[in-house]
């Protein structure tokens, strides 16, 4: 069949039947958990999904706890969107094609904002030159300020409005998996690591 | 018409059941399972309201689907992407091959998708001369030892490790008798990379379409959607039309019970939204997957089983789950949910399937959305009794049972035999093969006095 006959045919399938329900119900705020101290909160599940939250007053603080860092000491070829802490050495804005990005060893992001109820960053596509960035390098890092966070998911899709056309992405710990006898891994295709630094 | 296979769900986990040490394996692995989702569950003080919120948020959108889904129709084609309506799996299968028959494609990374599954788009493809490569990794491993997955979030959950280790010795090459989890992942994750580079065109499930925004939202923890589809110019999402939500906002209830009901996690690691392609170069094809959905929704007793966001963790509470393995139930969906959706499909096929269960109410009660799943599987009983689709090992003993409730007298007398009975039957008569039940099980020591002439004694 077409897939504009399937269009109709579905659609006539759907209408035939006429289905009674209640309008759509709204969420009432005062039902849900908020947190005294978010940032706490944040650090507290962002260490349970296996990332791991720095607290920084200044944002050169970023490269002096990054360079204590073994993998970060040896990677060779870094792309950041956020120069102030890192000044990388592959312009990922001046690459065509984001196959040429797979041999990044290390990404530093920006995040929008922080959920605390998840330890979720919310990472805006339009903030990179190619959204692979986030998902393809060995480790990542993402600097966001402190200042913006909240509590619940709810609040989150509040926060962010009317989506535009682009990308957008919840990040929460790196990429794991557990399909091998439920054991956990870290580091399944995605970044092996996630540094999260707050920054002023 | 050919005949049908239908399938015992009995004589088909007998296997797994009669394996003692695999069938306790695997049900010690769920419960862990489980236990997670209790200790996320009972974080979040608000989970009783959200799980009402989501039901009501589905059984609104269900009732509204032909809207939402032209809604969600016009939005998605405003932000660019290409939305394809299919009837069927082989309309599905047939539009996934257009497109990639449109872009010379031979070689394609697909992240997990219980749609693709339920469709069977895999063998087609690959019929059809195209390396299909599955990427999440329980994914591959099964499509390696050319298995289905038997759980929808743990498509490898019925294979130990040792056996993943044989597997990627003779496919990837691992060390001989290796089984650490973390070397396996690594050998994996660098034979997928090489996939991934050469992917043409990325293939994912959707877990939520957006109507009010024409978006959709794909959820991994591994990350592998998001790399499968972040670096080719095409990306072809699969979705069955009752993922859809009204609104943007909606997300927030299910994106809260998605995880946490599915493995334990708070949010998975990657929550993507997508809105459109990628940039003026590429292409983001929609196909809305009916299969079975609407005609499912006309049905008063089962349309709620479409507010399902196949989070897995009926299969994990499931006791019947839990010791016969998801393979037993010869289904794309086991479980609990999948008892009830395949009868809907074909009702003499999986006639079995309403019986694989016994009762417990373990699953409604974990269920995010309020699916009232031991009332559809009983439900469904009576519905087969009705197109005489009851199995001969269920009616008899059934017929049986409902004469002896209608003569108390009988039934007094019935009691005593039973439970003199119960002492003293050899074990040769209870543990044959006419009674299924007491394959795995043995039979328990009955009280020597009925509860009857307890009462009459204590308290008449
Ligand atoms: S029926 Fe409920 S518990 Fe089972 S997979 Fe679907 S949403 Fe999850």
């Amino acid at each position: 069949m077409a897939t504009t006959e399937s269009r109709q045919a579905i659609l006539d399938r759907l209408t035939s039947r006429v289905v009674d329900a209640n309008p759509l119900p709204t969420i009432d705020p005062s039902r849900l958990t908020t947190f005294e101290d978010p940032i706490a909160k944040f650090a507290e599940m962002l260490a349970f999904v296996g990332g791991e939250a720095h607290q920084v007053d200044r944002i050169e603080e970023v490269r002096e706890i990054l360079s204590k860092n073994p993998v970060f000491a040896d990677a060779t070829r870094i792309a950041s969107v956020v120069p102030a802490a890192i000044q990388g050495n592959v312009d990922a804005s001046q690459v065509d094609d984001p196959h040429a990005l797979s041999s990044l060893d290390w990404v530093i992001a920006r995040g929008e904002f922080m959920v605390a109820e998840n330890g979720a960053i919310w990472v805006d596509g339009s903030t990179l030159p190619h959204r692979v960035m986030l998902f393809i390098p060995q480790y990542l890092a993402i600097v966001v300020s402190r200042n913006e966070i909240v509590s619940n998911m709810h609040e989150a899709y509040q926060r962010i409005g009317t989506p535009k056309p682009g990308f957008g992405v919840f990040v929460s710990g790196p990429s794991k998996t557990a399909d091998i006898e439920q054991s956990l891994v870290l580091g399944a295709h995605g970044c092996r690591k996630l540094q999260v630094f707050l920054v002023p | 018409m050919g005949a049908l296979p239908i399938i015992d769900h009995p004589d088909a986990s007998r296997e797994f059941v009669t394996n003692k040490a695999r069938s306790h394996w695997h049900d010690e692995a769920l419960w862990f399972v489980r236990s997670k989702r209790d200790k996320q569950a009972h974080s979040v003080p608000e989970w009783e309201y959200l799980r009402e919120q989501a039901s009501e948020v589905k059984t609104h959108t269900i009732a509204n689907l032909d809207r939402y889904l032209v809604e969600f129709e016009k939005n998605a084609t405003a932000m660019g992407a290409t939305v394809h309506w299919a009837s069927d799996a082989a309309d599905h299968n047939r539009i996934v091959h257009q497109i990639l028959k449109d872009h010379g494609t031979l070689r394609i990374v697909k992240s997990k998708s219980m749609l693709t599954e339920e469709c069977g788009l895999n063998h087609y493809l690959e019929d059809n001369g195209i390396e299909v490569v599955d990427t999440d990794l329980g994914e591959r491993i099964v499509q390696l030892r050319h298995e289905t997955p038997s759980h929808i979030v743990l498509p490898a959950i019925h294979i130990k490790k040792e056996e993943v280790g044989e597997t990627f010795h003779t496919h990837l090459g691992t060390d001989k008798g290796a089984s650490d989890p973390q070397y396996l992942t690594e050998a994996a994750r660098g034979h997928l990379r090489g996939k991934f580079l050469s992917g043409e065109i990325g293939i994912t499930g959707v877990n939520f379409g957006i109507a009010d925004t024409g978006g959709i939202v794909v959820c991994t923890n591994e990350g592998n959607a998001d790399l499968g589809v972040s670096l080719p110019r095409v990306h072809i999402a699969c979705m069955g039309i009752e993922k859809l939500l009204p609104r943007h906002q909606d997300l927030a209830i299910f994106t809260r019970l998605l995880a946490r009901s599915a493995t334990g996690q708070p949010i998975t690691s990657y929550t993507s939204h997508f809105h459109g392609p990628r940039d003026a170069n590429s292409e983001l094809h929609i196909v809305l997957v009916d299969n079975g959905r609407s005609k499912l929704r006309e049905s008063e007793t089962f349309r709620h089983a479409l507010h399902c966001i196949r989070c897995g963790a009926c299969m994990n509470t499931c006791p019947v789950y839990r010791r016969s393995g998801g393979h037993s139930y010869r289904t794309t969906v086991p479980g609990p949910i999948g008892s009830v959706l395949s009868p809907a499909r074909d009702s003499k096929a999986h006639k079995s399937l309403p019986y694989a269960c016994s009762l417990c109410g373990s699953c409604t009660d974990v269920c995010p959305v309020k699916i009232p799943l031991h009332h559809q599987l009983l439900a469904w009983r009576k519905e087969l009794v009705g197109q005489d689709r009851m199995p001969k090992s269920k009616t008899v003993p059934m017929k049986a049972a409902s004469y002896l409730f209608q003569h108390p007298k009988l039934f007094a007398l019935a009691g005593k035999a039973g439970r003199t009975a119960l002492r003293w039957l050899p074990h040769f008569a209870t543990h044959n093969r006419l009674n299924k039940w007491t394959i795995a099980r043995e039979l328990p020591l009955p009280p020597k006095e009925s509860f009857r002439d307890w009462y009459r004694k204590n308290r008449g």
